[in-house]
């Protein structure tokens, strides 16, 4: 068994693609039970239509749509929690680079829609193009933001690096603006229309009676986070780089004197974090289709707030937290006009996501997967 | 270069050489606003007498007869010849209340709040819907108001409603603070972000299912205090006649009339805040903002300090609030969005954390560089893109220049950079406060 374990295959492959399973199936179904639970209980009260009906119609597609966004949030998480883990400062401006790496994305597409490639290319090779160039921009902006804003602030005390973080947000955000409309005055940036992604792939279940919908689109995000989650899960545990980083994030000055280099193992934890969140931008942009610079500030905010429902600073947690709050929000979207009769609907989903917030921090501030590390001042 | 200057300053700091260059600063400055009321220069010169008063070696009273001057009969004349430089003070009164109360939260007891404006939203709320025909609209959707509606309240009740505006935001400063003490510093930055985005999202919302704030539409219209009684207002009205040139009308005064609202409350904030600074309750609050662990070894009560901290903060946007609300006849949930909080927070970091004068420093630079020199720049360059004129080395025409380009809609990047760079360069801020000041001698020693 322990021969099994530690063989490469299991642990790169096998391992964190069952984790993600159980992890997407488990709070999906413990969600679902709850809420057609709550329906049983509130059957009676709400008269016009029969309230299990209703939810039990749509529920799939609910799940489907909040583990997609779910996704998305997770990878962005894992921006915020590597940094946090190797800097203990939240990187306030990580959701700028997520939209950065969006708006290149999508302004690579319209780029070959101008020139006609759009039609004539594999629409899955040009995915990929956006994506890499999404993560190589996002990546080495990282890089620069923390050369800039964060890298003379160290040893600061706390609050120092967090306000210049602030600061790189907005002025990120105003300067991509400025930039997207120096010439036509338009900061709006639209996915351009092509290939079968708004397609839907029916499979008939038998024994439920609407067949499931998965839009091809939905799929690809989740391969490809998927993917993405598998390969950092090698690049930190399993080479020596990643290595490195857990030393930095154990512990700074030991690590130092190992002979790490520890202003490069920040670095490159800047530019795998701003990689991951260039990539979940472009395929935030692939669902949302359309951009403007200030996206990225809810997503942001709601993917801070999975990594620290994970318990911040933990690889896992970032993912279990991002699938959750996706699917709570989904799930509030779709169900809270739905049980309210209407007085409170998908509206609040955005603040949503702070009442976690607050809870997590009040009742369990390690989080669901964090060790308790006890409060730092 | 720099011995030079210092040498300068000295020189020019002693004698009777500080009492000249004030006056003479405060007369041109007077001067060139009453002769040409649009110059952008002209203003700023003005506006550096009161930081010449600051720094300048005076004799106490002189300082406050010149300031006193300067503030109750110039600005008011002045801004009466052109209503906009009363806007710009006024809106610097408003942003120095707030600046001045988050400098308690963040400055003295070193807890950032990103959701400021949440309690500058409950004072303008409060005021809002009862000031308005709001009360007798709310089973009624946003929009489709019936025309017979009265409003609630006559307007004599906004002198009540400033105060119930200060207890209500202490209160939500005291709601929000309960759950979050336990929290550290950054953390409690994200919390109180949150916050402040759950008061907009709710301003936003709460048009069902009973129609509270009106929506996305916002409330008004909003009733104005009462202006004081003919006998006081004909004789300044009749002295004022030859000044400005003609009789002024109720609309400008209703403006001096706020203007003077907002001094008195900042005046109070100021002075609040100097008692509070080296008050029990404020070395309390130092203590925890330097070491929370030693603070609570050495007895102090950490729950009820910082819950003092966030309500005393959160009580002076409440006041503020309710003057706004009431000066706009308007307030909608855009006003309170997440830029706010950070443009407070750039006032008082641009002018140094914990320092008094330099908050209200930093909230009027902030002011003017906003509504006026950004808007100035926005003139510039809408006249650059009328002319033929081309950048030299790009071969850039003017004329090329988006329209949507506006110097004054780009406060995030001013903002942004200002934090950044203050950061790097000055954490302190720029007329840092004087325990900081103290602490940076002793260890230079």
């Amino acid at each position: 068994m322990k021969q099994f374990t530690s063989n490469p295959f299991y642990k790169f492959i096998l391992f964190p693609i069952g984790q993600i399973l159980v992890f997407a199936l488990g709070a999906s179904l413990v969600l679902s039970l709850f809420t057609v639970l709550l329906a049983y209980i509130f059957r009676a009260g709400i008269t016009g239509f029969d309230l299990v009906e209703r939810v039990l119609l749509i529920l799939p597609q609910v799940v489907i749509n909040g583990l997609t966004i779910g996704f998305v949030y997770s990878t962005i998480a894992l921006g915020y929690t590597m940094v946090y883990g190797v800097l203990e400062f939240i990187n306030f401006s990580h959701s700028e680079i997520f939209m950065v790496g969006g708006i290149v994305g999508v302004e690579l597409m319209a780029y070959f829609d101008h020139t006609g490639a759009l039609q004539t290319m594999n629409q899955y090779v040009i995915i990929a193009l956006a994506i890499l160039l999404g993560m190589v921009i996002s990546g080495s902006l990282a890089v620069t933001v923390e050369r800039v804003a964060y890298r003379p602030l160290r040893g600061a005390p706390r609050l120092v690096p967090l306000i210049s973080a602030i600061g790189m947000s907005f002025f990120l955000q105003d300067a991509v603006r400025l930039i997207l409309s120096l010439t036509t005055g338009e900061f709006n940036v639209i996915l351009p229309n092509f290939g079968t992604f708004d397609e839907f792939l029916v499979v008939a279940v038998p024994g439920i009676a609407t067949p499931l919908r998965f839009q091809i689109k939905s799929i690809l995000l989740v391969g490809v986070t998927v993917l993405m989650l598998v390969g950092l899960n090698y690049l930190v545990n399993g080479t020596k780089i990643g290595k490195a980083i857990r030393a930095v994030a154990q512990d700074r000055p030991s690590a130092s004197l190992m002979g790490i280099n520890v202003n490069m193992i920040i670095s490159i934890t800047f530019l795998i974090g701003g990689a991951l969140g260039g990539a979940a931008g472009v395929l935030f942009a692939l669902k949302a289709t359309k951009l403007d610079p200030f996206v990225g500030f809810f997503p942001g905010l709601k993917a801070f707030t999975a990594a620290v429902l994970g318990g911040i600073g933990n690889l896992t947690g970032a993912l279990l937290g991002g699938l959750i709050l996706g699917l709570l929000e989904s799930f509030s979207a779709s169900y809270l006009s739905t049980f309210t009769n209407g007085a409170f609907g998908a509206e609040y989903k955005d603040i949503l996501a702070f009442a976690i917030l607050i809870l997590v921090l009040i009742l369990r501030p390690s989080g669901l997967l964090g060790q308790t590390v006890g409060q730092k001042a | 270069m720099k011995t030079f200057f210092s040498e300068l300053f000295k020189k020019a700091n002693s004698g009777f050489w500080p009492i000249v260059i004030t006056l003479g600063f405060l007369i041109v400055g007077t001067i060139s606003v009453y002769q040409s009321p649009r110059s952008l220069s002209a203003f700023l010169t003005l506006m550096l007498c009161p930081l010449l008063l600051y720094f300048m070696k005076i004799n106490m009273k002189i300082k406050i007869f010149i300031g006193l001057l300067l503030i109750i009969v110039i600005l008011p004349v002045l801004g009466i010849r052109n209503i906009f430089y009363l806007e710009v003070i006024f809106q610097m009164a408003v942003f120095a209340a707030l600046a001045l109360g988050l400098n308690i939260v963040i400055g003295m007891a070193g807890l950032l709040d990103l959701g400021y404006v949440a309690f500058y939203a409950v004072g303008a709320y409060t005021w809002a819907i009862f000031g308005s025909k709001q009360l007798s609209l709310l089973h009624s959707i946003p929009g489709a108001a019936p025309a017979g509606a009265e409003f609630t309240l006559s307007p004599t009740y906004f002198w009540l409603f400033l105060f119930l505006g200060v207890g209500l935001a202490a209160l939500a400063g005291i709601l929000l603070g309960l759950p979050v003490l336990r929290l550290r510093g950054d953390y409690l930055a994200i919390v109180t972000l949150g916050f402040g985005e759950v008061i907009r999202v709710l301003a936003l919302n709460l048009d069902k299912p009973l129609n509270l704030t009106n929506g996305p539409q916002g409330i008004t219209p909003i009733q104005r205090p009462p202006l004081p009684p003919e006998f006081i207002i004909g004789p300044i009205r009749t002295l004022l006649t030859p000044i400005v040139g003609r009789p002024p009308t109720d609309a400008e005064f209703y403006n001096v009339f706020f203007y003077f609202i907002a001094l008195f409350i900042i005046m109070i904030a100021i002075m609040v805040a100097t008692r509070l600074e080296d008050s029990r309750i404020g070395r309390a609050w130092t203590a925890i903002r330097e070491d929370e662990t030693a603070a609570i070894a050495m007895g102090i009560p950490l729950v009820r300090m910082k819950l003092a901290a966030f309500a005393a903060g959160a009580s002076f946007a409440g006041a503020m609030g309710v003057l706004y609300s009431a000066n706009r006849t308007f307030v909608s949930p855009e006003t309170f969005s997440f830029l706010q909080s950070i443009g407070v927070l750039t006032m008082v970091i641009l002018g140094g954390l914990g320092s008094i004068p330099g908050v209200i420093f930093g909230a009027s630079a902030v002011v003017i560089l906003n509504i006026q020199v950004l808007q100035n720049f926005s003139l510039y360059l809408s006249e650059l893109r009328q002319s033929d004129a081309v950048i030299p080395i790009i071969n850039f025409a003017w004329k090329d220049l988006s329209n949507q380009l506006d110097p004054a809609k780009y406060q995030k990047l001013v903002f942004g950079i200002i934090l950044v760079l203050m950061m790097i360069f000055r954490p302190s801020g720029l007329i840092p406060a004087e325990r900081r000041k103290r602490e940076l001698v002793e260890e230079k020693e």
